[in-house]
């Protein structure tokens, strides 16, 4: 067989190389899901409060990161952190914090969404029925909530597992550092390692993105009626 | 703070950050008019169910949707050269932002279109309108109308991303600020500017989506 | 009836199904020149499906439609010629929103028919004039009532000068108040001798506009008789209790 140069993948520890590194960029994702998510919740639930100011703050905190790309906020706090706070901090760190912020903006505005979406009559209705203000929140809003929150949360979570392989670029190794490494190494051996290894990553990107957005379509249609 | 900020260093350093910024621009402008020449091309054949290209422009949509930006950069700029097709990193960078920006237009012309009621189709039908015409008088003024807003998010979305293009060795604002900061150690004044520079880019586009959206929202035509 | 008129379209065995569910089961009807047809039924009995199929918005399984020498119910008719000839209204008057009202009537006559802009302006204004709206010609349909946009409708479909116009429930859209102002229009077109199949739910414009009333129900016509002769003795006992239903 001719040597096509895609064997490189496969060669030495290579693959299981590539995966820990994809494992890494969706460590980082997950766990910057979870806080966000906390975060976000409670940011949610405030931004439904009757007050303009909190209203204002919380607004412009998400503006920040729809504004600014997070690749600049990745910087910031990767080459601003050291010298102006003198806190030593990891390119892991920083992505966690600048991701978990962001996510925190985000499912806010998902959860503000929601909730302010409740048709006003359903909780008349409610009340109507003799529900106590508990059973309503049990019963009646936040198991709608939660599935108008479904598909944009499913949604944020992709886009930001696309969004963490910008992480290669503050010197965290993952998956793409890692393919780097292995077109460095193989360069005189495997002169087309780079076509491989990048249309691998390319691949490997799509597998865990493809099935997150098809969830996200099925429930944005089943619960649009 | 602002007072500890080596001014004379950020007047000496504004003129790469406006080099940058117009690298910005170019690449912007030409990665959003391919892209929404490409979703109104796209989303036009997926209206008629072209039946072999639809299935195409499917695949494409997902490919480009569900992958990273600085995956295709690096794909496109180090990957393709190896089986022979070689870009200028100034053109992987268009054709990059195109490959994602496409799909992202493709998907917001195609829900205007699916926007316009199937009675207005029929009613443009019943005055005895071809397929072309429909399209042209019918369906894409009401669906382009519907698309603004998310055609508008989606063209600042483009802009956020050019931010990755230095990557592939561009000397944009990400570079210039990384540059200063080995060189220099200026690194209050330079991500301040980096900071700054997209603001000054990506806010007033902001601004006028925004206003743009209230005025969609709430009017129709004939204001 | 009109026997001795010269014969427009004919319909014979025309046969459509959604899937499994037979919708019209073998209609037959003669429709001619400058006659007002008026079809009745109960909710689902095919009558909006049977006019549909007449402009070719619905694909037919069966029969034949012979118009102008032609059998519309076959697969390779060119709609875009036939629409010109048969108009058609619908309920909810559908103009479109992004036009003024003299775009919506022009769009046909210019773009299809390529006819002479001044003349067909001419036209439009005079039938604006005639039902009362040539003041709004400028105006975008969300700046009319109900009742203005579906005479505005009728202006639309009258401007291509078709030989038939199909009435599909035009008046059920609209508050009661303004039913009265589009019915008076599709009065004045038959006295004026327009050849229409209209879709309704009002029995006495049913009566008072129609030549002929046809009853359909399941698919299938039960009845056709003078409007008199249906109102006041109609032949089958279904008609019966449908009118039975209506007279509240």
């Amino acid at each position: 067989m001719q040597n096509l140069g895609i064997e490189v993948l496969f060669e030495g520890s290579n693959m299981e190389r590539l995966l820990g590194g994809l494992l890494v960029t969706i460590e980082i994702s997950f766990i910057s899901i979870v806080i966000g998510t906390i975060l976000g919740v409670f940011m949610g639930l405030l931004r439904t409060l009757d007050s303009k100011l909190l209203k204002f703050i919380l607004r412009l905190y998400l503006e920040v990161f729809r504004i600014i790309p997070i690749l600049v906020w990745l910087y910031v706090v990767y080459f601003g952190f050291t010298p102006l706070l003198d806190i030593n901090i990891s390119g892991e760190v920083t992505s966690i914090l600048v991701f978990s912020l962001w996510g925190a903006a985000e499912i806010g505005d998902i959860v503000r969404g929601a909730l302010e979406s409740m048709p006003k009559h359903q909780i008349e209705s409610s009340k109507a029925l003799g529900l106590s203000n508990g059973q309503i929140y049990r019963y009646i809003l936040i198991p709608q909530a939660l599935r108008r929150m479904l598909p944009g949360s499913i949604n944020l979570a992709t886009r930001m597992i696309k969004t963490t392989s910008l992480v290669v670029l503050i010197g965290v190794i993952e998956v793409v550092k890692i393919g780097q490494q292995i077109i460095e190494l193989g360069v005189i051996k495997a002169p087309t390692a780079s076509f491989w290894v990048y249309g691998f990553i390319f691949i490997l990107y799509f597998l865990v993105c493809y099935p997150l957005s098809r969830l996200s379509k099925r429930y944005e249609r089943k619960w649009q009626n | 703070m602002l007072m500890n900020l080596d001014w004379e260093f950020i007047v000496e350093s504004l003129p790469l950050y406006g080099d940058a910024m117009w690298l910005t621009v170019k690449l912007a402008f030409w990665g959003i008019l391919f892209s929404l020449i490409i979703g109104l091309l796209f989303s036009v054949i997926l209206y008629y169910k072209v039946s072999v290209v639809s299935g195409v422009i499917v695949a494409y949509i997902e490919l480009s949707r569900n992958t990273p930006l600085l995956v295709q950069l690096f794909f496109l700029y180090y990957g393709l050269p190896k089986i022979g097709l070689h870009m200028s990193e100034m053109t992987c960078a268009i054709v990059g932002l195109t490959f994602l920006g496409g799909s992202y237009m493709t998907e917001a012309f195609r829900s205007g279109i699916e926007a316009v009621s199937k009675s207005q189709i029929e009613s443009g039908l019943s005055i005895g309108l071809s397929k072309v015409q429909l399209a042209r008088h019918v369906i894409l003024p009401q669906a382009l109308a519907i698309s603004i807003p998310s055609l508008g998010a989606n063209a600042i979305f483009l802009l956020k991303e050019t931010s990755i293009v230095g990557a592939i060795a561009l000397m944009d604002l990400m570079n210039v600020a990384k540059d200063l900061i080995g060189m220099h150690y200026k690194t209050a004044e330079s991500l301040t500017l980096l900071v700054l520079a997209y603001l000054v880019l990506i806010l007033p586009l902001s601004l006028v989506l925004t206003w743009v959206e209230r005025k969609v929202r709430y009017a129709e035509f004939g204001d | 009836m009109t026997d001795s008129k010269e014969i427009l379209l004919e319909v014979q065995q025309l046969q459509k199904s959604f899937g499994d569910r037979i919708v019209l089961n073998g209609i037959d009807l003669q429709v001619g020149k400058g006659e007002v047809i008026v079809i009745l039924g109960p909710s689902g009995c095919g009558k909006s499906t049977f006019l549909r199929c007449l402009n070719g918005l619905e694909s037919v399984q069966g029969g034949v439609i012979q118009y102008r020498g032609q059998n519309l119910a076959e697969g390779n008719v060119d709609w875009p010629e036939v629409r010109q000839h048969i108009g058609m209204v619908f309920q909810n008057y559908d103009l479109f929103p992004h036009m003024t009202v003299i775009d919506n009537i022009l769009l046909g006559p210019l773009q299809v028919q390529k006819r002479d802009k001044n003349e067909a302006l001419q036209q439009a204004e005079q039938l604006l004039d005639r039902v009362g709206l040539l003041d709004r010609k400028d105006a975008y349909p969300r700046q009319l009532s109900g009742g203005q946009k579906q005479r505005i409708a009728i202006v639309r479909a009258l401007c291509m000068n078709p030989d038939i116009i199909l009435f599909d429930e035009v008046t059920a859209s609209l508050d009661p108040e303004m039913v009265r102002e589009v019915l008076d229009v599709i009065l004045g077109l038959a006295n004026q001798g327009m050849t229409m199949i209209i879709v309704t739910h009002e029995m006495g414009f049913a009566k008072s506009v129609g030549d002929r009333i046809v009853f359909i129900d399941q698919g299938k016509i039960c009845e056709i008789a003078t409007a008199q002769q249906f109102f006041t003795a109609p032949a089958t006992e279904r008609a019966q209790h449908f009118l039975d239903i209506f007279q509240y």
